[in-house]
Parts: C-alpha cells; sequence; structure tokens
C-alpha cells in the first residue's frame, strides 16, 4: 500500500531518510577515563585523550561496543566484525582535528524499525563514533568565521554515540515522527541511553528529497539540521518537501547541500553546498584494534533483550479494546507490565489500561504493583468505590499511603459506595425539597433539563460527599422522572 | 663503564648516583654545545633524581636494575612538566602534563632522565638535519650526521653523555642512527613496547626502542620498558621480554638468511656500497663460523617497502599532525578568523619536509586516489606479511645491511628528498610488518666510519634476535680507527 503526504500535491511523493545521534548512556567516555556526564563548567571533564593531547592514544569503551550492539540487535541489524576509522576535518571542537568514527565497516548493518501502524522502515546501518566538543562564537555574526573570539567545551568531547542511518523509506511527515518516537521507545526499554531531543541526547537530521508519485527515482536531497523536537522534525521536513514541488514546478531543481532549520521562522536556510565539502580522507584509526564480537556475545546480548515496545503494545493490544493512544501512552511510560500483571490478576482490562492512562500520569508510581492495583479495579466494577474515589485512592496509592493498600487508603476516607435505597431515600428528599427545579428537570426542553441533572447531581454529591455513584445518581434520576 | 656496571655500582653504594649524574653533565656541558644531541639538559631534575636514588640505596632499598644510569629521551616522548617539542616550533611552550609509559617504565627501573635529545621534526628525515633546532652532529665524525630521526639520542650515547638513550623507529629512524654512530639499535615488535605518550609520526609503524653501545645494555634496557601497557590498544598482552638470560646461548644450530633483495642481491634494491655489502657478507660468514647455518633467501616485495611506506607513513602522519592548529597548546598564530589562525599557524609551525608529507599524505588518502596509493601500499603489507611468513617458515632469523652506506656528510643530501629517502630501504620493511629489527655495528666502510648489520626476525623473535645479536658482537672486528 503507497501511503501519500497529505499536505504535497498528489503528484509529488515525498523521500525521507533520518540519520538519528544518540548518545549513549556509558559511565565513561568512548576512549577515556573521563565521566560521560553534563557538567555547566567548561572544560572540567577532560583529559589528554578526549582534549587530543600530543602522544595520547584511545582506548575502546567496551560498555560502548555492548550497548551499540545491543542496539543493533533492537533495530534488527547484523552484527559485523568492524573497524574505528577516522574522518579528518578542521574543527576547533574536534580535538585531534579528525573524528574516530565507523566507515566502510560499520557494527551493526542492514535492520528495520517497525513503526505502530506496521509500516517498516529500513536500517541501513548504526555505527559508533564519538562526540565532539562544543563551540560558542562570541561576537561579529555569531559563525565560525566572523566571530570576535570563540570557545571551547571539550566535556562533550569523546562522548560516545551511535548513529542510526535509516534507508530513504520514509514517506510521510507522521511516519518520520512516529520513526523517532518509535526509537527513542526502543532506546528507553534497552536503557541504552536517555534519548532527550530537546537535551542533545538524540539528535535528528533529515534527508528530504521528493519525485514524481510511482517513480522510483531518488532525486537530489538537502540534509536538514538543527532540529530539535519532534514536533521541529514534521514542520521541517513539511517545509522542505513543499520547497523542492516549488522548485520543480517552477522549472528548477535543488541543490544537493545541508540546511539549517529556523524553527522561529519556520524555514531552511542554505548551509554548505555539498560540492564544497570537506574530502574526509577516511583510514582505518591505526590506534584502535579491529572490534570481533563472538557469537557467544550476541548471543548473550539476545538473551538478555528485554521485548520491546512494539511486542509490549500487542500484548495488550490483544488483551483489550481500548484506542490505540492508550495502549501507545501506557508503554511508552513503561507502565505496560504493571498493567498487564493486574490484568492476569483478574482485573477488566480496558479499565486497568484507561485507569492508569488517566490518573497514573505520574513520575513515581513504583509504590503501585499489579496486585493493588487489580485490587482497586475490582472494588471499582464491583461498585465498592465510584470512580472519583477510585481516582483518589490511586493517587495516594502511588505516593505510598498507608503501605499502598486501596482497601487501607479507601477505609480511612469512609469511602463506601452507598446502598442504592439510601440513595433513593436521598433523592426522594430532594425532590420534595425542590419541586420547581424537579418538573423543570421532568418537563422542561432539553438545555432546561440538563441543567436541573446538573443541579440535582450536585447537591446529592455534596450530601454524601462525594461518596455517590455519579452513574447511580443519573440511572436513578431518570427513573424517578419516568415513574 | 656500561649501564649494566654503573648500576651494579649505584646498587651496592660503591658509587653515588649524583656522583655518576655530574659526570655525564659534565661530559655534555663540555662538548654538547659542539653536538647539539640534547635540545633539552634537564641538569636539575637529573641530580635531584639521583640524589633520591642515593638516598633509597642509603636506606637499604633497591632502586631498581637500572638505578642511577643516566638515560637521554627523544624529544617527541612526553615528560610530564617538561618541554616536549618534537624540534618543532609548532610545539613551542608545550609542556605535557603526563609521562610516556616508557619514560615512567625507565624512571621505575632507576634510570635518571638527562635530557630531550633532537630529532627530525616529528621523526621525519634520516639525518637529524630536519630539526628547528639545528642539526646534531656525529660525534664520531663531526662533519658527518648522526642519521635520523633519532639522531640526538645516537649522538647522546656515542657522545658518552648518557650509556642508554631512547629513540623512536617509524621506518629506521633507530637502526640507522645506530649504524652511523657505531651503536646496537633495536626497533621491538610493533606493539611491544607501549606507544602511549610517543607523539605519534606513523601510527601504525611506530615503535620505541633502546640504544647503547652493547647488546646486553640494549636487552636490559628493552626488558625495563617493555610489556603489556592498556593505555595502548596495539599493546601486545605479555609479560615484558626476558632478553638479558639469552644472551650467552650463541647461534649454534640457529638457521640464518642473507635477505638477497636488500643485500646486494640480484634483482635487489640499488645503491648499496660495496664496504657495506662486504661487512654484511663477513658478518655472514662470522655467525656460521660460530655455529648457525647461513642460507640465501629471498622476499620479493620487500623491494616495494620503500614506496609503500611513502604512502602510509605520510598519510598517518598527515591526520596525526591535524591536531596541531593553534586552538589548544603550542604556537598560534593570530588572524582575523579560526581557518586563518589554524592556517597561519601551521604555516609558521612546520619546517618544509613535515609540511611535504602532510601533503604527501592528504593526496595519499583523497578521493579518488585512496585506491591506487594508500590502498595499493596496504596490499604491498599484506603481501609482505605473507612472503616474510614462509621464509620464516625456512630460517629463525634474516640478515641484512641496516643503511645503504655508512655515515654521510651533513648537507649532503639535503638537497633532494629522494637521496635522503632511500637511506630507510633496509630498515623499512620490518616496520611495515611490525617484526623486531636490530641494528648490530660490525666493522667500519672505507672512510673509517662503522658499518651495521640488521638481523630480523618474525613478531616477538626478541630473544632470538638478542641470542644472535650477542654472537655478532662477540665475533665483529675490532672499533679500527674509531678509537
Amino acid at each position: 500500500m503507497t501511503v501519500h503526504e497529505p499536505s504535497l500535491p498528489e503528484e509529488w511523493e515525498l523521500v525521507v531518510g533520518l540519520e538519528v545521534h544518540v548518545e549513549l548512556a556509558t559511565k565513561t567516555k568512548l576512549f577515556c577515563g573521563c565521566e560521560n556526564k553534563f557538567s555547566h563548567i567548561p572544560n572540567t571533564l577532560t583529559c589528554p585523550t578526549c582534549v587530543g593531547l600530543p602522544g595520547s592514544l584511545p582506548v575502546m569503551n567496551e560498555k560502548a561496543v555492548e550497548f551499540a550492539m545491543r542496539l543493533g540487535r533492537a533495530l534488527g541489524c547484523d552484527i559485523h566484525p568492524s573497524v574505528m576509522a577516522r574522518k579528518n576535518y578542521f574543527y576547533p571542537d574536534m580535538a585531534k582535528d579528525f573524528q574516530t568514527t565507523q566507515y566502510d565497516q560499520p557494527t551493526n548493518a542492514d535492520g528495520q524499525l517497525a513503526l505502530a501502524d506496521g509500516t517498516v522502515v529500513g536500517i541501513e546501518r548504526a555505527h559508533i563514533e564519538e562526540d565532539a566538543g562544543k563551540t560558542t562564537h562570541v561576537g561579529g555574526g555569531g559563525r565560525i568565521n566572523d566571530a570576535t573570539y570563540s570557545l571551547v567545551d571539550y566535556n562533550r568531547a569523546g562522548v560516545p554515540l551511535v548513529e542510526i542511518v535509516s534507508r530513504p523509506d520514509i514517506r510521510t511527515v507522521e511516519h518520520a515522527k512516529a520513526y523517532v518516537s518509535e526509537l527513542r521507545d526502543i532506546l528507553l526499554a534497552i536503557e541504552v541511553s536517555d534519548a532527550k531531543m530537546e537535551e542533545g541526547s538524540m539528535r535528528v537530521d533529515a534527508n528530504v528529497s521528493v519525485r514524481p508519485t510511482g517513480s522510483d527515482e531518488l532525486r537530489t536531497r538537502c540534509e536538514l539540521k538543527n532540529i530539535n523536537s519532534v514536533r521541529s522534525l514534521g514542520r521541517a521536513i513539511e517545509y522542505e518537501a513543499r520547497r523542492h514541488v516549488d522548485l520543480y514546478t517552477s522549472g528548477e531543481a535543488p541543490r544537493q547541500e545541508t540546511r539549517h532549520w529556523d524553527e522561529e521562522g519556520g524555514r531552511s536556510t542554505a548551509g554548505r553546498s555539498k560540492e564544497d565539502a570537506d574530502d574526509y580522507r577516511y583510514f582505518q584509526e591505526p590506534d584502535l584494534v579491529p572490534l570481533a564480537p563472538t557469537a557467544a556475545q550476541i548471543a548473550e546480548i539476545d538473551a538478555s533483550m528485554p521485548v520491546l515496545p512494539a511486542a509490549r503494545r500487542a500484548r495488550l493490544g490483544e488483551r483489550s479494546s481500548v484506542a490505540d493512544e492508550v495502549i501507545v501512552t501506557v508503554v511508552e511510560r513503561g507502565q505496560d507490565g504493571l498493567a498487564l500483571g493486574a490484568i492476569e490478576a483478574g482485573a477488566d482490562a480496558d479499565k486497568v489500561l484507561t485507569r492508569i492512562q488517566n490518573d497514573l500520569a505520574v513520575d513515581d508510581w513504583s509504590a503501585v504493583t499489579s496486585e493493588s492495583l487489580a485490587m482497586l479495579i475490582q472494588m471499582e466494577t464491583g461498585g465498592e468505590l465510584t470512580a472519583t474515589q477510585a481516582k483518589q485512592v490511586l493517587g495516594e496509592m502511588a505516593a505510598g499511603e498507608h503501605g499502598g493498600d486501596p482497601k487501607a487508603i479507601a477505609a480511612a476516607h469512609g469511602f463506601e459506595a452507598m446502598e442504592s435505597d439510601e440513595l433513593e431515600t436521598l433523592v426522594d428528599q430532594l425532590i420534595v425539597d425542590h419541586p420547581d427545579e424537579w418538573s423543570r428537570f421532568v418537563g422542561g426542553d432539553d438545555g432546561d433539563s440538563k441543567k436541573m441533572q446538573g443541579f440535582f447531581t450536585g447537591q446529592i454529591m455534596k450530601a454524601t460527599q462525594g461518596q455517590a455513584d455519579g452513574r447511580a445518581v443519573a440511572q436513578l434520576l431518570g427513573q424517578k422522572s419516568a415513574g | 663503564m656500561s649501564a649494566l656496571d654503573l648500576a651494579s655500582a649505584v646498587r651496592s653504594g660503591e658509587r653515588s648516583a649524583v656522583d655518576v649524574i655530574d659526570e655525564h653533565l659534565a661530559r655534555i656541558d663540555a662538548r654538547d654545545g659542539e653536538i647539539n644531541a640534547f635540545n633539552l639538559v634537564t641538569a636539575d631534575a637529573a641530580r635531584e633524581a639521583a640524589a633520591a636514588i642515593d638516598a633509597a640505596v642509603a636506606s637499604g632499598k633497591d632502586p631498581g636494575p637500572l638505578a642511577g644510569v643516566p638515560i637521554a629521551i627523544k624529544d617527541n616522548m612526553c615528560t610530564t612538566g617538561v618541554a616536549t617539542t618534537c624540534s618543532s616550533k609548532i610545539l613551542e611552550g608545550w609542556e605535557p602534563p603526563y609521562d610516556a609509559t616508557v619514560v615512567q617504565r625507565v624512571v621505575a627501573a632507576g634510570a635518571v632522565m638527562v635530557g630531550k635529545t633532537n630529532l627530525d621534526e616529528f621523526a621525519m628525515g634520516s639525518s637529524t638535519e630536519n630539526s628547528a633546532f639545528g642539526p646534531t652532529k656525529n660525534p664520531l665524525d663531526t662533519t658527518r650526521v648522526p642519521g635520523g630521526s633519532s639522531g640526538g639520542s645516537a649522538a647522546a650515547v656515542a657522545a658518552d653523555f648518557a650509556p642508554l638513550s631512547l629513540g623512536s623507529d617509524t621506518g629506521g629512524s633507530i637502526r640507522q642512527p645506530a649504524a652511523f654512530c657505531g651503536l646496537v639499535g633495536m626497533k621491538p615488535t610493533y606493539g611491544a613496547v607501549s606507544r602511549s605518550g610517543l607523539i605519534a609520526f606513523g601510527s601504525s609503524l611506530d615503535q620505541i626502542g633502546p640504544f647503547s653501545k652493547t647488546v646486553a645494555e640494549s636487552a636490559a634496557l628493552l626488558e625495563a620498558i617493555g610489556g603489556h601497557d592498556p593505555l595502548d590498544s596495539t599493546s601486545i598482552d605479555q609479560p615484558a621480554f626476558d632478553l638479558t638470560s639469552v644472551l650467552d646461548r650463541g647461534v649454534e644450530g640457529m638457521r640464518i638468511g642473507i635477505l638477497r633483495e636488500l643485500s646486494g642481491g640480484e634483482g635487489g634494491v640499488e645503491g648499496l656500497s660495496a664496504d657495506v655489502i662486504a661487512r654484511t657478507n663477513e658478518a655472514a660468514a662470522a655467525l656460521e663460523k660460530a655455529g648457525a647455518t647461513v642460507v640465501e633467501v629471498s622476499v620479493p616485495s620487500a623491494t616495494l617497502g620503500l614506496s609503500a611506506y611513502y604512502l602510509v607513513a605520510p598519510a598517518e602522519a598527515s591526520s596525526n599532525l591535524s591536531r596541531f592548529d593553534g586552538v589548544r597548546y603550542g604556537l598560534r598564530v593570530d588572524a582575523s578568523t579560526t581557518g586563518e589562525m589554524m592556517t597561519a599557524t601551521r604555516t609558521a609551525g612546520f619546517g618544509p619536509e613535515v609540511k611535504r608529507r602532510i601533503m604527501l599524505g592528504t593526496y595519499a588518502l583523497s578521493a579518488g586516489y585512496y585506491d591506487a596509493f594508500y590502498g595499493k601500499a596496504l596490499k604491498v603489507r599484506t603481501m609482505m606479511l605473507q612472503e616474510f611468513a614462509s621464509v620464516y617458515a625456512e630460517v629463525d632469523l634474516l640478515l641484512t645491511p641496516t643503511a645503504p652506506t655508512t655515515a654521510f656528510p651533513l648537507g649532503d643530501r639535503t638537497a633532494d628528498p629522494m637521496t635522503m629517502y632511500v637511506n630507510d630501504v633496509c630498515t623499512i620493511p620490518s616496520n611495515l610488518v611490525g617484526h623486531p629489527a636490530i641494528s648490530v655495528p660490525f666493522g667500519v666502510g672505507d672512510d673509517g666510519l662503522p658499518v651495521g648489520v640488521q638481523l630480523l626476525g618474525p613478531a616477538l623473535s626478541e630473544p632470538t634476535i638478542y641470542q644472535a645479536a650477542a654472537a655478532l658482537e662477540a665475533a665483529a672486528p675490532g672499533e679500527g680507527s674509531l678509537s
């Protein structure tokens, strides 16, 4: 099935490939013992190796290689014997004036990523490389060639990265965004990165081109940089694709170049053209030995692989009938294990999932167990708690009140769903006390009747301090008015 | 007095280390103005270190096998707080914050550094004339070069400024100056000695090794500096060699091949002088007389070594030397933009030979030329490895001259780089395949200057090489006109 990007004219098809840089959450940097963390004080997380002092040598961080291979396997890649290479170019924040990366022999190749809607995006490679430092250009136009001076912070230099390069398989903006979301979920699930786009631990560049719908050619692409959020990614691709279509329709053609996404201005501006790009003079890094993972190592990685988000969503989907978004949210928050446990303990699946989605959007829910959640939902479905009460009890369970025991929390509040005859007595009394309102409820037009239903419900809730079950009240009012 | 005699005298308390140092410093004072072996003499630090050794001896501690032995360190090895220049203006004012592993190890063995020795800038050269601080002269004949690039380290030992020194050998830079100065010079197996703290020239070729007057001293120094170092990923994971205990085993039953292509044989390299070939043949006869079997063998690809080397070494150097950009350390020539600052700094900081090799290497790695140049050179290395492997199935060691001629006059070869490059034709193959090789003095040439012959062996054959080198030393003719 072909999908078409709705923002483009039907005769043009969007072609997108994404390059995602992910910072690996290792304790130390890729080639030295410096801590891999953020520091506000420049050049405090550095040593001779990551500042590229003469005579310093890199030593490979084995944990980083393991993390990279785990990511590769999560993306269905083959793991190959690989070598590090030098990518040579001059830039002040590149301490050695070359980046140690992988070139023709990457660790991970030929994988795929399945989006939530089933679309499969091919992964060309996921290779290991080091990050550069950070340059701040001060004065002038704020760029390297017109600044008064530049400051370099090497704290980030040598931080381990994996660059995940997709094939140009993405055809819509929504799929591009879904790809990034899915990748982030996988990274979190396998615990190799905190994957925060806003903080730069996950950075997305988009290669965008368009072609006549139905053709399979690959036209000149532009690489969009400086995309800082998923939303921004969508806007940037849409803008760029539109720009290409406009150029082609006016008889021109885009140039292959790197473009800078200006989020505020909502447009991309030309960067360096690929024709005057550096010749990186790649060659094998002689200071490092080839990486040759054994079959046993790969088997160990596979064996320790957690269930990935796609499978986790499927697992909940099979057991419930809630909307996809509910499941996506629950899995994204990592609460699917909790939900699954509660469902298996006998609680109603749809109620478990919606209750989690609506009322457990908190950072720390570790006090809630599958058992206690199942008990809560059963109390609710059994009529022991109203929906409002259940919401409140869950909040207190998460806060760890009364050891997270829903029964104890409910008892402490004196929550017990009212007996129905008790409720009926209350309603009868209200009808007597408010005859005008009652006749407007029974005989008024729709709007007025609705208003009066609100009035009576409010009175009942007030009288019962919220303990009455809203649905039971509505039912009772209906019966009384019909009777 | 040899380094070993000095060490035992100091360890027994018979001589004070301070006296030993003072005696050598006095010789340096008297003659280094003429020789220019040192870029820097660290007299005060040496006296302090010697006093500490004397104190250790006095308190009954053993300061190590090289206790109190003065040692000169080539000025491309990092020394904490002591200027390390590579004989280049570009490192002006830079003091490393760390010691090279070899420096730590010689100090741990009790040796005392007396200074940093002159070299061809960044170890690029064969005469020590490419130094920003002026040429070093051959102490045996001051109108001659000492060889290079480790000419300062060779001259320091030849002039009795120190009984031991360390050099680095990328294409012959220890062995050729050893031959020119009548010394023993050893290039160990690639990975046998840590490169951590050695300022890189050609990372896949560089090895640090010892200079001394005798084979026994050479063995003792290599024992001290060898062995695995976790800071160097290419360091071989095995303990230091035991060499001193094998020196008296002789060559009875050993099979030694005269390598035809590098020893004046037909179809081999040209330009070897007749006296050098004669001494090599006499060395072969001496080994045979001592009980070895000598046969002629062939490694056809050895003739391609020079061409392959002048692609690989400059290619790696072009990348290794990128970091000297004026941003972090050393010379900075200010200019209006960062890029112009880098260009101005490198233009002013590097000498002509370094610039030539950076250009050669940059070209060899360029897109479109890689396969024809660098890629082809890698194929030659593979071919040489295979051919050497099959020769070592037949013989234990190989014998060749070390250099085509004896020490040539200063200024003789500076006009045409090719006449300089061919100096390394016999030594380069060992670097390309990572094998060990030693140069041992064997008689003199027609001009009365020393001739060195070279013993080559397969990887990690150091014990066998030293065994044969000791036999060769014992059989060598007297020093003749040298004394």
